[in-house]
């Protein structure tokens, strides 16, 4: 059974830097939002639309989104790996397993497609 | 690529073993990534909705006082926290800080602990 074909980089390693890099940005991000809303309880439109429209937000946006993006690929695909085998689920697993893939991408594509839509409107 | 046997036995059943603690931390965080995975689609409506209009701003706060979206957004943070707690779990034993047996357990209930009073303080958030 060959599964590093649908694998985020091709490489284990690589896989394994950029979940912990993606992982540290998104941390990031939510630390920064959540301070950001719980020490800003009255928060009007303007100021929060003012915030998203700064360019270091619109970058740590963007970048986010991208890091969900790999972080989802590379962690969904080791699930999918482990489990959706042929060993648990018989010889329809392969295939199975390619089409769930195939759906987490596309969905994720969905996801950066519409971030980037939502920053770049603002 | 090396060769592996893909026929080789496998005798390691696990519903018929008692799990240890690191297990179910370990297993959790699959489950909340899976969760999240769906629940980016509530972060991303929620910032949509928030940023396209004063009136869509409004009605995310007017949303947000329905016990239903409330138990959602609470679900979602609460995936989310315990999924960071245990993402830095990693990171730090990636420095090699609790990666023997004992401080894996250690850390395991750790996890549990500080993931259990977040998602408590997201649900005060939430609520309050």
């Amino acid at each position: 059974m060959i599964t590093n074909v649908t694998s985020f980089s091709r490489s284990g390693l690589s896989d394994w830097l950029l979940q912990r890099v993606t992982a540290v940005v998104m941390a990031a991000y939510t630390v920064f939002i959540t301070a950001y809303l719980l020490f800003n309880s009255g928060l009007e439109y303007s100021q929060w639309l003012g915030l998203h429209s700064h360019i270091a937000m619109k970058v740590f946006n963007v970048l986010t989104v991208l890091s969900i993006a790999i972080h989802a690929w590379i962690g969904l695909w080791a699930v999918l790996t482990d489990y959706v085998t042929e060993r648990l689920l018989g010889p329809k697993a392969t295939p199975l397993r390619i089409f769930l893939q195939l759906g987490m991408i596309a969905v994720t594509l969905v996801y950066v497609i519409w971030a980037l839509d939502i920053v770049w409107g603002i | 690529m090396y060769i592996v046997n893909k026929k080789r036995p496998v005798n390691l059943d696990i519903g018929t073993i008692a799990l240890p603690i690191t297990s179910y931390v370990s297993i959790l965080h699959r489950v909340s990534g899976v969760a999240l995975f769906g629940a980016v689609a509530v972060f991303l409506w929620l910032l949509d909705t928030s940023l396209s209009s004063e009136e869509g701003f409004n009605a995310i706060r007017e949303t947000m006082g329905s016990p239903i979206c409330q138990l959602i957004v609470w679900a979602a943070l609460a995936g989310l926290a315990y999924h960071v707690v245990a993402g830095v779990r990693h990171l730090i034993m990636d420095f090699g800080v609790g990666e023997t047996l004992e401080g894996g357990r250690l850390g395991a209930k750790i996890v549990l602990v500080v993931a259990v009073v977040l998602i408590l303080l997201a649900g005060v958030w939430v609520w309050v």
